[in-house]
Protein backbone atom coordinates (compact mmCIF):
# COMPACT_ATOMS: atom_id res chain seq x y z
CA UNK A 1 0.00 0.00 0.00
CA UNK A 2 2.97 2.31 0.48
CA UNK A 3 3.48 1.79 -3.40
CA UNK A 4 -0.11 3.33 -3.82
CA UNK A 5 0.59 6.25 -1.43
CA UNK A 6 3.37 7.26 -3.53
CA UNK A 7 2.34 6.69 -6.72
CA UNK A 8 -0.97 8.05 -6.44
CA UNK A 9 -0.74 11.39 -7.99
CA UNK A 10 0.40 8.71 -11.46
CA UNK A 11 -2.71 6.60 -10.39
CA UNK A 12 -5.17 8.93 -10.29
CA UNK A 13 -4.07 10.90 -13.67
CA UNK A 14 -4.32 7.09 -15.22
CA UNK A 15 -7.38 6.85 -13.99
CA UNK A 16 -9.09 10.26 -15.49
CA UNK A 17 -7.20 9.28 -19.00
CA UNK A 18 -9.19 5.51 -18.20
CA UNK A 19 -12.38 7.10 -17.63
CA UNK A 20 -12.02 9.36 -20.86
CA UNK A 21 -10.95 6.37 -22.90
CA UNK A 22 -13.67 3.94 -21.56
CA UNK A 23 -16.43 6.72 -21.07
CA UNK A 24 -16.68 8.76 -24.66
CA UNK A 25 -16.82 5.62 -26.54
CA UNK A 26 -20.10 4.50 -24.78
CA UNK A 27 -21.82 7.86 -26.04
CA UNK A 28 -20.49 7.96 -29.00
CA UNK A 29 -21.34 4.54 -29.39
CA UNK A 30 -24.93 4.70 -28.31
CA UNK A 31 -25.61 8.07 -30.58
CA UNK A 32 -24.42 5.70 -33.42
CA UNK A 33 -26.06 2.49 -32.46
CA UNK A 34 -29.43 4.18 -31.90
CA UNK A 35 -29.90 5.36 -35.28
CA UNK A 36 -28.61 1.67 -36.80
CA UNK A 37 -31.17 -0.21 -34.22
CA UNK A 38 -33.56 1.77 -35.31
CA UNK A 39 -32.94 1.20 -39.00
CA UNK A 40 -33.00 -2.77 -38.06
CA UNK A 41 -36.60 -2.11 -36.58
CA UNK A 42 -38.36 -0.27 -39.38
CA UNK A 43 -36.51 -2.58 -42.25
CA UNK A 44 -36.88 -6.02 -41.27
CA UNK A 45 -34.78 -7.07 -44.07
CA UNK A 46 -31.97 -4.99 -42.58
CA UNK A 47 -32.18 -6.49 -39.11
CA UNK A 48 -30.26 -9.96 -39.50
CA UNK A 49 -27.18 -8.07 -41.55
CA UNK A 50 -27.27 -5.48 -39.09
CA UNK A 51 -27.07 -7.51 -35.87
CA UNK A 52 -24.91 -10.26 -37.43
CA UNK A 53 -22.16 -7.51 -39.09
CA UNK A 54 -22.20 -5.55 -35.50
CA UNK A 55 -21.90 -9.15 -34.01
CA UNK A 56 -18.82 -9.44 -36.20
CA UNK A 57 -17.31 -6.51 -35.14
CA UNK A 58 -16.90 -7.84 -31.46
CA UNK A 59 -15.09 -10.99 -32.71
CA UNK A 60 -11.96 -8.88 -33.45
CA UNK A 61 -9.45 -9.10 -30.76
CA UNK A 62 -9.18 -5.92 -29.22
CA UNK A 63 -5.55 -6.37 -29.41
CA UNK A 64 -5.42 -6.86 -33.39
CA UNK A 65 -7.94 -3.93 -33.21
CA UNK A 66 -5.24 -1.31 -31.27
CA UNK A 67 -2.64 -2.58 -33.47
CA UNK A 68 -3.97 -2.09 -36.48
CA UNK A 69 -6.35 0.84 -36.72
CA UNK A 70 -3.12 3.16 -36.57
CA UNK A 71 -2.25 2.10 -40.13
CA UNK A 72 -5.72 1.80 -41.05
CA UNK A 73 -6.33 5.89 -39.96
CA UNK A 74 -3.13 6.89 -40.37
CA UNK A 75 -2.44 7.73 -37.20
CA UNK A 76 0.70 7.32 -34.79
CA UNK A 77 0.57 3.71 -32.60
CA UNK A 78 0.66 6.03 -29.56
CA UNK A 79 -2.63 8.44 -30.73
CA UNK A 80 -5.32 7.88 -28.43
CA UNK A 81 -8.07 8.40 -30.72
CA UNK A 82 -6.79 4.73 -32.46
CA UNK A 83 -8.17 3.43 -28.90
CA UNK A 84 -11.77 5.85 -29.05
CA UNK A 85 -12.17 4.29 -32.07
CA UNK A 86 -11.70 0.83 -30.98
CA UNK A 87 -14.12 1.20 -28.29
CA UNK A 88 -16.60 3.17 -30.17
CA UNK A 89 -16.31 0.24 -32.76
CA UNK A 90 -16.98 -2.53 -29.80
CA UNK A 91 -19.51 -0.12 -27.90
CA UNK A 92 -21.48 -0.32 -31.68
CA UNK A 93 -21.37 -4.07 -31.82
CA UNK A 94 -22.45 -4.48 -28.48
CA UNK A 95 -25.65 -2.20 -28.29
CA UNK A 96 -27.32 -2.00 -31.81
CA UNK A 97 -28.83 -5.46 -31.01
CA UNK A 98 -30.10 -4.15 -27.44
CA UNK A 99 -30.99 -1.01 -29.30
CA UNK A 100 -33.33 -3.03 -31.71
CA UNK A 101 -34.39 -5.57 -29.16
CA UNK A 102 -35.36 -1.99 -26.73
CA UNK A 103 -37.67 -0.74 -29.87
CA UNK A 104 -39.17 -3.86 -30.47
CA UNK A 105 -40.16 -4.43 -27.16
CA UNK A 106 -42.28 -1.29 -27.05
CA UNK A 107 -46.08 -3.12 -27.41
CA UNK A 108 -47.86 -2.51 -30.43
CA UNK A 109 -50.82 -1.00 -28.84
CA UNK A 110 -48.63 1.91 -27.40
CA UNK A 111 -47.75 3.02 -30.32
CA UNK A 112 -50.58 2.54 -32.57
CA UNK A 113 -52.24 5.34 -29.20
CA UNK A 114 -49.48 7.19 -30.07
CA UNK A 115 -50.10 7.09 -34.15
CA UNK A 116 -53.89 7.89 -33.41
CA UNK A 117 -52.75 11.05 -31.18
CA UNK A 118 -51.22 12.44 -34.03
CA UNK A 119 -47.68 11.62 -33.67
CA UNK A 120 -45.48 11.62 -36.90
CA UNK A 121 -42.97 8.90 -37.17
CA UNK A 122 -39.72 10.67 -36.43
CA UNK A 123 -41.18 12.30 -32.90
CA UNK A 124 -43.11 9.36 -31.94
CA UNK A 125 -39.26 7.79 -31.86
CA UNK A 126 -37.94 10.64 -30.13
CA UNK A 127 -41.06 10.81 -27.25
CA UNK A 128 -42.86 7.41 -27.49
CA UNK A 129 -40.56 4.35 -28.16
CA UNK A 130 -37.41 5.35 -27.55
CA UNK A 131 -38.23 6.43 -23.64
CA UNK A 132 -39.74 3.52 -23.22
CA UNK A 133 -36.83 1.42 -24.36
CA UNK A 134 -34.35 3.20 -22.24
CA UNK A 135 -34.56 0.00 -19.49
CA UNK A 136 -33.29 -2.42 -22.53
CA UNK A 137 -30.82 0.15 -23.60
CA UNK A 138 -29.51 0.90 -20.51
CA UNK A 139 -29.31 -3.02 -19.52
CA UNK A 140 -27.06 -3.15 -22.55
CA UNK A 141 -25.28 0.40 -22.00
CA UNK A 142 -24.04 -1.53 -18.35
CA UNK A 143 -22.61 -4.45 -20.11
CA UNK A 144 -20.62 -2.81 -22.78
CA UNK A 145 -19.17 -0.09 -19.74
CA UNK A 146 -18.18 -2.91 -17.86
CA UNK A 147 -16.47 -4.52 -20.84
CA UNK A 148 -14.94 -1.22 -22.43
CA UNK A 149 -13.25 -0.25 -18.95
CA UNK A 150 -11.62 -4.28 -18.92
CA UNK A 151 -10.68 -3.98 -22.98
CA UNK A 152 -8.97 -0.41 -22.44
CA UNK A 153 -6.67 -1.77 -20.46
CA UNK A 154 -5.18 -4.18 -22.83
CA UNK A 155 -4.00 -0.61 -25.28
CA UNK A 156 -0.64 -0.90 -22.73
CA UNK A 157 0.70 -3.46 -24.98
CA UNK A 158 0.86 -0.57 -27.49
CA UNK A 159 1.66 1.74 -25.15
CA UNK A 160 -1.29 4.26 -24.90
CA UNK A 161 -1.31 5.31 -21.13
CA UNK A 162 -3.91 4.62 -18.55
CA UNK A 163 -4.63 2.38 -15.72
CA UNK A 164 -3.58 -1.00 -18.00
CA UNK A 165 -0.10 0.52 -17.96
CA UNK A 166 0.11 -0.21 -14.58
CA UNK A 167 0.04 -4.16 -15.67
CA UNK A 168 2.90 -3.82 -17.98
CA UNK A 169 4.97 -2.15 -15.75
CA UNK A 170 4.15 -4.23 -12.88
CA UNK A 171 4.94 -7.06 -15.27
CA UNK A 172 7.96 -5.77 -16.74
CA UNK A 173 9.17 -5.21 -13.10
CA UNK A 174 7.60 -8.18 -11.80
CA UNK A 175 6.19 -6.06 -9.29
CA UNK A 176 2.89 -7.08 -8.03
CA UNK A 177 1.67 -4.13 -6.51
CA UNK A 178 0.88 -1.90 -9.96
CA UNK A 179 -1.02 -4.55 -10.75
CA UNK A 180 -2.75 -5.22 -7.95
CA UNK A 181 -3.85 -1.13 -7.73
CA UNK A 182 -4.68 -1.12 -11.77
CA UNK A 183 -6.92 -4.27 -11.28
CA UNK A 184 -8.85 -2.88 -7.74
CA UNK A 185 -9.23 0.39 -9.79
CA UNK A 186 -10.35 -1.32 -12.62
CA UNK A 187 -12.78 -2.94 -10.84
CA UNK A 188 -14.23 0.42 -9.04
CA UNK A 189 -14.32 2.55 -12.33
CA UNK A 190 -16.58 -0.47 -13.91
CA UNK A 191 -18.78 -0.07 -10.32
CA UNK A 192 -18.63 3.92 -10.98
CA UNK A 193 -19.71 3.46 -14.68
CA UNK A 194 -22.12 1.49 -13.62
CA UNK A 195 -23.49 3.55 -10.89
CA UNK A 196 -23.86 6.61 -13.31
CA UNK A 197 -25.57 4.80 -15.74
CA UNK A 198 -28.41 3.25 -13.24
CA UNK A 199 -28.53 6.77 -11.94
CA UNK A 200 -29.20 8.33 -15.57
CA UNK A 201 -31.58 5.14 -16.79
CA UNK A 202 -33.54 6.21 -12.85
CA UNK A 203 -33.72 9.73 -13.87
CA UNK A 204 -34.96 8.77 -17.33
CA UNK A 205 -37.83 6.42 -16.00
CA UNK A 206 -40.36 8.38 -14.05
CA UNK A 207 -43.42 5.95 -14.89
CA UNK A 208 -41.42 2.61 -13.87
CA UNK A 209 -41.68 4.03 -10.01
CA UNK A 210 -45.06 6.16 -10.68
CA UNK A 211 -47.42 3.97 -8.52
CA UNK A 212 -51.15 3.49 -9.04
CA UNK A 213 -52.77 7.13 -8.67
CA UNK A 214 -54.62 7.65 -5.36
CA UNK A 215 -58.17 6.93 -4.84
CA UNK B 1 -1.93 -3.52 -48.30
CA UNK B 2 -5.19 -6.51 -48.91
CA UNK B 3 -2.78 -7.88 -51.26
CA UNK B 4 0.19 -8.40 -49.05
CA UNK B 5 -2.32 -9.63 -46.19
CA UNK B 6 -3.78 -12.13 -48.95
CA UNK B 7 0.02 -12.87 -49.96
CA UNK B 8 1.01 -13.46 -46.26
CA UNK B 9 -1.83 -15.83 -45.51
CA UNK B 10 -1.62 -17.76 -48.71
CA UNK B 11 2.04 -18.33 -48.39
CA UNK B 12 2.57 -22.14 -47.89
CA UNK B 13 5.40 -21.58 -45.61
CA UNK B 14 3.54 -19.53 -43.34
CA UNK B 15 1.27 -22.92 -42.52
CA UNK B 16 3.64 -25.18 -41.80
CA UNK B 17 6.16 -25.71 -38.83
CA UNK B 18 6.71 -24.78 -35.12
CA UNK B 19 5.24 -21.58 -35.51
CA UNK B 20 3.38 -21.91 -38.99
CA UNK B 21 -0.59 -21.11 -38.69
CA UNK B 22 -1.64 -24.54 -38.79
CA UNK B 23 -0.38 -25.07 -34.95
CA UNK B 24 -0.90 -22.04 -33.90
CA UNK B 25 -5.03 -22.12 -34.51
CA UNK B 26 -5.03 -25.70 -33.27
CA UNK B 27 -2.96 -23.99 -29.88
CA UNK B 28 -5.73 -21.69 -29.81
CA UNK B 29 -8.27 -23.77 -30.40
CA UNK B 30 -6.98 -25.95 -27.46
CA UNK B 31 -6.60 -23.15 -25.04
CA UNK B 32 -9.99 -21.88 -25.98
CA UNK B 33 -11.75 -25.26 -25.78
CA UNK B 34 -9.93 -26.74 -22.31
CA UNK B 35 -11.23 -22.96 -20.73
CA UNK B 36 -14.99 -23.35 -21.85
CA UNK B 37 -14.89 -26.60 -20.60
CA UNK B 38 -13.83 -25.74 -17.07
CA UNK B 39 -16.24 -23.16 -17.45
CA UNK B 40 -18.99 -24.94 -18.23
CA UNK B 41 -18.18 -27.55 -15.44
CA UNK B 42 -18.39 -24.80 -13.06
CA UNK B 43 -21.12 -22.50 -14.08
CA UNK B 44 -23.53 -25.39 -15.55
CA UNK B 45 -24.29 -27.44 -12.47
CA UNK B 46 -24.24 -23.76 -10.18
CA UNK B 47 -26.45 -21.89 -12.70
CA UNK B 48 -29.26 -24.79 -12.23
CA UNK B 49 -29.06 -24.95 -8.74
CA UNK B 50 -29.22 -21.50 -8.40
CA UNK B 51 -32.50 -21.21 -10.65
CA UNK B 52 -34.03 -24.25 -9.54
CA UNK B 53 -33.82 -23.35 -5.79
CA UNK B 54 -33.75 -19.54 -6.19
CA UNK B 55 -31.00 -19.75 -3.47
CA UNK B 56 -27.67 -17.48 -3.81
CA UNK B 57 -29.47 -15.43 -6.58
CA UNK B 58 -28.13 -12.27 -4.96
CA UNK B 59 -24.47 -13.47 -4.16
CA UNK B 60 -24.45 -15.20 -8.24
CA UNK B 61 -25.67 -11.62 -9.78
CA UNK B 62 -22.93 -9.60 -8.06
CA UNK B 63 -20.45 -11.88 -8.79
CA UNK B 64 -21.02 -12.06 -12.04
CA UNK B 65 -21.06 -8.13 -12.58
CA UNK B 66 -17.99 -8.12 -10.81
CA UNK B 67 -16.78 -11.09 -12.28
CA UNK B 68 -17.10 -9.27 -16.19
CA UNK B 69 -15.59 -5.65 -14.40
CA UNK B 70 -12.00 -7.43 -14.06
CA UNK B 71 -9.70 -6.66 -16.84
CA UNK B 72 -8.29 -9.48 -17.83
CA UNK B 73 -4.71 -8.00 -19.08
CA UNK B 74 -4.74 -7.73 -15.14
CA UNK B 75 -5.59 -10.71 -13.99
CA UNK B 76 -3.50 -12.17 -16.12
CA UNK B 77 -0.47 -10.59 -15.00
CA UNK B 78 -1.21 -11.26 -10.90
CA UNK B 79 -2.26 -14.81 -12.02
CA UNK B 80 1.53 -15.17 -13.22
CA UNK B 81 2.83 -14.04 -10.48
CA UNK B 82 0.97 -15.73 -7.83
CA UNK B 83 0.69 -19.31 -9.28
CA UNK B 84 3.92 -19.26 -11.70
CA UNK B 85 6.40 -19.72 -8.89
CA UNK B 86 4.42 -22.24 -7.21
CA UNK B 87 4.04 -24.16 -10.49
CA UNK B 88 7.54 -25.57 -12.91
CA UNK B 89 7.37 -25.62 -16.77
CA UNK B 90 4.67 -24.92 -19.49
CA UNK B 91 2.24 -25.10 -16.75
CA UNK B 92 3.86 -21.69 -14.76
CA UNK B 93 2.59 -20.28 -18.34
CA UNK B 94 -0.58 -22.28 -18.79
CA UNK B 95 -2.23 -22.16 -15.44
CA UNK B 96 -2.32 -18.28 -15.58
CA UNK B 97 -3.87 -17.99 -19.11
CA UNK B 98 -6.41 -20.67 -18.14
CA UNK B 99 -7.74 -18.93 -14.97
CA UNK B 100 -7.93 -15.81 -17.25
CA UNK B 101 -10.23 -17.40 -19.73
CA UNK B 102 -11.77 -19.51 -17.11
CA UNK B 103 -12.62 -16.37 -15.36
CA UNK B 104 -14.01 -15.02 -18.27
CA UNK B 105 -16.08 -17.30 -19.37
CA UNK B 106 -18.07 -18.41 -16.52
CA UNK B 107 -20.30 -15.01 -15.98
CA UNK B 108 -22.11 -15.36 -19.21
CA UNK B 109 -22.08 -19.33 -19.01
CA UNK B 110 -23.67 -19.26 -15.10
CA UNK B 111 -25.93 -16.43 -15.77
CA UNK B 112 -27.12 -18.05 -18.90
CA UNK B 113 -28.02 -21.33 -17.19
CA UNK B 114 -29.62 -19.28 -14.14
CA UNK B 115 -31.57 -17.28 -15.88
CA UNK B 116 -32.69 -20.04 -18.17
CA UNK B 117 -33.96 -22.21 -15.83
CA UNK B 118 -35.83 -19.34 -13.56
CA UNK B 119 -37.10 -18.17 -16.95
CA UNK B 120 -39.22 -21.60 -17.44
CA UNK B 121 -42.87 -20.87 -17.92
CA UNK B 122 -44.16 -22.07 -14.37
CA UNK B 123 -46.84 -23.91 -15.86
CA UNK B 124 -44.94 -26.49 -17.57
CA UNK B 125 -42.99 -26.58 -13.96
CA UNK B 126 -46.36 -26.92 -11.55
CA UNK B 127 -47.82 -29.82 -14.97
CA UNK B 128 -44.33 -31.44 -14.17
CA UNK B 129 -45.11 -31.49 -10.39
CA UNK B 130 -48.66 -32.49 -11.37
CA UNK B 131 -47.75 -35.64 -12.77
CA UNK B 132 -45.69 -36.75 -10.00
CA UNK B 133 -42.02 -35.52 -10.97
CA UNK B 134 -39.77 -35.22 -7.93
CA UNK B 135 -37.56 -32.16 -7.43
CA UNK B 136 -34.27 -33.39 -9.54
CA UNK B 137 -36.68 -35.25 -12.19
CA UNK B 138 -38.26 -31.37 -13.02
CA UNK B 139 -34.71 -30.02 -13.05
CA UNK B 140 -33.11 -32.67 -15.57
CA UNK B 141 -36.89 -33.56 -17.56
CA UNK B 142 -38.50 -29.74 -17.83
CA UNK B 143 -36.39 -27.25 -16.48
CA UNK B 144 -32.96 -28.20 -18.13
CA UNK B 145 -34.30 -29.03 -21.70
CA UNK B 146 -36.69 -25.68 -21.20
CA UNK B 147 -33.11 -23.75 -20.37
CA UNK B 148 -30.95 -25.17 -22.77
CA UNK B 149 -31.66 -22.40 -25.41
CA UNK B 150 -30.40 -19.49 -22.98
CA UNK B 151 -27.35 -22.07 -21.36
CA UNK B 152 -26.02 -22.72 -25.51
CA UNK B 153 -26.15 -18.62 -25.86
CA UNK B 154 -24.31 -18.50 -22.84
CA UNK B 155 -21.91 -21.03 -24.05
CA UNK B 156 -21.46 -19.36 -27.31
CA UNK B 157 -20.76 -15.53 -26.00
CA UNK B 158 -18.58 -17.09 -23.53
CA UNK B 159 -16.62 -18.78 -26.20
CA UNK B 160 -16.66 -15.45 -28.53
CA UNK B 161 -15.15 -13.61 -25.73
CA UNK B 162 -12.77 -16.83 -24.77
CA UNK B 163 -11.27 -16.97 -28.34
CA UNK B 164 -10.60 -13.68 -28.75
CA UNK B 165 -9.28 -13.25 -25.49
CA UNK B 166 -7.04 -15.88 -25.79
CA UNK B 167 -5.27 -13.73 -27.87
CA UNK B 168 -3.51 -12.50 -24.78
CA UNK B 169 -1.70 -15.47 -23.54
CA UNK B 170 1.29 -14.98 -26.42
CA UNK B 171 2.38 -11.95 -23.80
CA UNK B 172 3.32 -14.54 -21.20
CA UNK B 173 5.26 -16.16 -24.39
CA UNK B 174 2.15 -19.03 -25.29
CA UNK B 175 1.27 -20.13 -28.32
CA UNK B 176 -1.64 -19.48 -29.90
CA UNK B 177 -2.86 -16.64 -32.82
CA UNK B 178 -1.90 -14.18 -30.11
CA UNK B 179 1.56 -15.16 -31.30
CA UNK B 180 0.99 -13.60 -34.90
CA UNK B 181 -0.17 -10.00 -33.43
CA UNK B 182 2.82 -10.06 -30.34
CA UNK B 183 5.82 -10.73 -32.92
CA UNK B 184 4.06 -8.58 -35.81
CA UNK B 185 3.82 -5.54 -33.35
CA UNK B 186 6.97 -6.02 -32.57
CA UNK B 187 8.62 -6.57 -35.59
CA UNK B 188 6.54 -4.04 -37.23
CA UNK B 189 5.17 -6.64 -39.49
CA UNK B 190 1.92 -5.38 -39.92
CA UNK B 191 0.52 -8.23 -43.33
CA UNK B 192 1.52 -10.95 -40.15
CA UNK B 193 -0.44 -8.91 -37.47
CA UNK B 194 -3.50 -8.30 -39.92
CA UNK B 195 -3.40 -12.17 -40.72
CA UNK B 196 -3.08 -13.03 -36.94
CA UNK B 197 -6.07 -10.97 -36.55
CA UNK B 198 -8.11 -12.11 -39.46
CA UNK B 199 -7.61 -15.93 -38.10
CA UNK B 200 -8.88 -14.76 -34.93
CA UNK B 201 -11.82 -13.60 -36.15
CA UNK B 202 -12.63 -16.00 -38.55
CA UNK B 203 -11.99 -19.07 -36.36
CA UNK B 204 -14.48 -17.06 -33.62
CA UNK B 205 -16.79 -17.58 -36.64
CA UNK B 206 -16.74 -21.32 -36.99
CA UNK B 207 -16.40 -22.68 -33.94
CA UNK B 208 -19.84 -20.03 -33.07
CA UNK B 209 -21.28 -21.81 -36.65
CA UNK B 210 -20.24 -25.35 -34.87
CA UNK B 211 -21.91 -24.28 -31.64
CA UNK B 212 -25.22 -22.63 -33.40
CA UNK B 213 -25.03 -26.66 -35.11
CA UNK B 214 -24.82 -28.44 -31.60
CA UNK B 215 -27.41 -26.12 -30.30
CA UNK B 216 -29.77 -26.73 -33.38
CA UNK B 217 -29.74 -30.90 -31.92
CA UNK B 218 -29.03 -30.43 -28.79
CA UNK B 219 -32.55 -27.90 -28.21
CA UNK B 220 -35.94 -29.72 -28.10
CA UNK B 221 -38.12 -28.58 -31.50
CA UNK B 222 -40.99 -28.14 -28.75
CA UNK B 223 -39.13 -25.01 -28.21
CA UNK B 224 -38.05 -23.35 -31.01
CA UNK B 225 -41.50 -24.28 -33.22
CA UNK B 226 -38.77 -26.03 -35.84
CA UNK B 227 -40.49 -29.01 -36.74
CA UNK B 228 -38.36 -31.31 -39.51
CA UNK B 229 -39.33 -34.10 -37.74
CA UNK B 230 -41.17 -35.26 -34.90
CA UNK B 231 -40.67 -37.96 -32.20
CA UNK B 232 -44.59 -39.37 -31.24
CA UNK B 233 -45.49 -41.74 -28.39
CA UNK B 234 -48.76 -43.38 -28.43
CA UNK B 235 -49.57 -44.35 -25.16
CA UNK B 236 -52.08 -46.79 -26.89
CA UNK B 237 -49.85 -49.05 -28.49
CA UNK B 238 -46.20 -47.94 -26.97
CA UNK B 239 -45.11 -47.37 -30.50
CA UNK B 240 -42.97 -44.48 -30.81
CA UNK B 241 -43.04 -42.98 -34.45
CA UNK B 242 -41.06 -40.41 -36.10
CA UNK B 243 -43.67 -38.40 -38.43
CA UNK B 244 -43.23 -35.10 -40.44
CA UNK B 245 -43.43 -31.72 -39.04
CA UNK B 246 -45.93 -29.90 -37.46
CA UNK B 247 -47.41 -26.66 -38.51
CA UNK B 248 -45.86 -23.46 -37.06
CA UNK B 249 -48.80 -23.03 -35.41
CA UNK B 250 -49.34 -25.56 -33.19
CA UNK B 251 -45.36 -25.43 -32.91
CA UNK B 252 -45.88 -21.89 -30.91
CA UNK B 253 -48.54 -23.36 -28.82
CA UNK B 254 -46.64 -26.65 -27.96
CA UNK B 255 -43.57 -24.07 -26.66
CA UNK B 256 -46.07 -23.59 -23.76
CA UNK B 257 -46.48 -27.28 -23.07
CA UNK B 258 -42.27 -27.69 -23.67
CA UNK B 259 -40.78 -30.47 -23.83
CA UNK B 260 -43.31 -32.53 -21.41
CA UNK B 261 -45.36 -33.00 -24.82
CA UNK B 262 -42.79 -33.03 -27.16
CA UNK B 263 -39.41 -33.96 -26.17
CA UNK B 264 -39.05 -37.93 -26.58
CA UNK B 265 -36.21 -37.49 -22.91
CA UNK B 266 -39.42 -38.02 -21.39
CA UNK B 267 -40.52 -41.43 -21.28
CA UNK B 268 -43.58 -43.34 -20.39
CA UNK B 269 -42.63 -43.98 -16.91
CA UNK B 270 -42.64 -40.05 -16.30
CA UNK B 271 -45.21 -38.73 -18.62
CA UNK B 272 -47.66 -40.96 -20.07
CA UNK B 273 -48.23 -43.83 -18.00
CA UNK B 274 -50.36 -46.30 -19.59
CA UNK B 275 -54.39 -45.51 -18.23
CA UNK B 276 -53.88 -41.99 -17.48
CA UNK B 277 -55.65 -41.13 -20.88
CA UNK B 278 -53.32 -38.86 -21.90
CA UNK B 279 -51.67 -39.22 -25.60
CA UNK B 280 -49.63 -36.39 -26.49
CA UNK B 281 -49.37 -35.81 -30.50
CA UNK B 282 -51.05 -39.04 -31.27
CA UNK B 283 -51.50 -38.76 -34.80
CA UNK B 284 -54.40 -39.39 -36.58
CA UNK B 285 -53.28 -38.91 -40.15
CA UNK B 286 -50.79 -40.67 -42.23
CA UNK B 287 -46.86 -41.56 -40.87
CA UNK B 288 -46.20 -40.62 -43.99
CA UNK B 289 -47.18 -36.70 -44.04
CA UNK B 290 -45.01 -34.48 -45.05
CA UNK B 291 -44.79 -30.70 -43.75
CA UNK B 292 -46.08 -29.52 -46.91
CA UNK B 293 -49.28 -31.41 -45.38
CA UNK B 294 -49.44 -30.53 -41.80
CA UNK B 295 -50.98 -27.15 -42.32
CA UNK B 296 -54.04 -28.89 -42.90
CA UNK B 297 -54.15 -31.35 -40.76
CA UNK B 298 -52.55 -29.15 -37.21
CA UNK B 299 -55.64 -29.83 -35.89
CA UNK B 300 -56.38 -33.75 -35.61
CA UNK B 301 -53.26 -33.87 -33.94
CA UNK B 302 -54.98 -32.70 -31.19
CA UNK B 303 -57.97 -34.55 -30.91
CA UNK B 304 -56.89 -37.53 -28.73
CA UNK B 305 -55.08 -35.08 -26.37
CA UNK B 306 -57.87 -35.23 -23.11
CA UNK B 307 -57.66 -32.68 -20.29
CA UNK B 308 -55.67 -29.81 -21.18
CA UNK B 309 -56.61 -28.24 -17.64
CA UNK B 310 -55.40 -30.78 -15.73
CA UNK B 311 -51.78 -30.24 -17.75
CA UNK B 312 -51.68 -26.92 -16.95
CA UNK B 313 -51.97 -25.89 -20.43
CA UNK B 314 -52.42 -22.15 -21.57
CA UNK B 315 -56.14 -20.68 -22.35
CA UNK B 316 -54.66 -20.74 -26.44
CA UNK B 317 -53.98 -24.38 -26.10
CA UNK B 318 -57.26 -25.72 -24.44
CA UNK B 319 -59.02 -23.10 -27.25
CA UNK B 320 -57.21 -24.74 -29.62
CA UNK B 321 -58.12 -27.95 -28.24
CA UNK B 322 -62.20 -27.10 -28.11
CA UNK B 323 -62.72 -25.83 -31.84
CA UNK B 324 -60.61 -28.89 -32.65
Amino acid sequence: MTWLRDHFGEVLSLTVQHIYLAGLPLILGLLIALPLGWLARRYRGLYPVLIIGTGLLYTIPSLALFIMLPLLLGNGVLNPINVLVAMTIYTVALLVRTVADGLGAVPDAVNQSATAMGYKRGRRFVSVELPLAVPVISAGLRVAAVSNVSIVSVAALIGVQQLGSLFTDGFSRAFVDPILVGVVACVLLALLFDGVILGVTFLATPWLRAGKAPG
Amino acid sequence: MINKIFAWLTDGAHWQGYDGITRRLLEHLAYSVTALVIAAVIAIPLGLYIGHTGRGRFLVVNTVGAARAIPSLGLLFLAFFWLGPRLSGDIAFLAPAGLVLVVLAIPPILSGAYAGVEGVDPEARDAAKGMGMRGPQVLAHVEFPCALPLIMSGIRSGMLQVIATATIAAVLGLGGLGRFLIDGLATQDFPQTASGAILVAVLALVVDLALALVQRSVVSRGLTGRYGTVQTFDAGTGARRTTGGLGEQSGLELVRACPLVTDSTVGPQHAHSPGDGFRPLSFDGPAHVTERHTRSVDRSLCRRSVAPGALGLRPAWQTLLASA
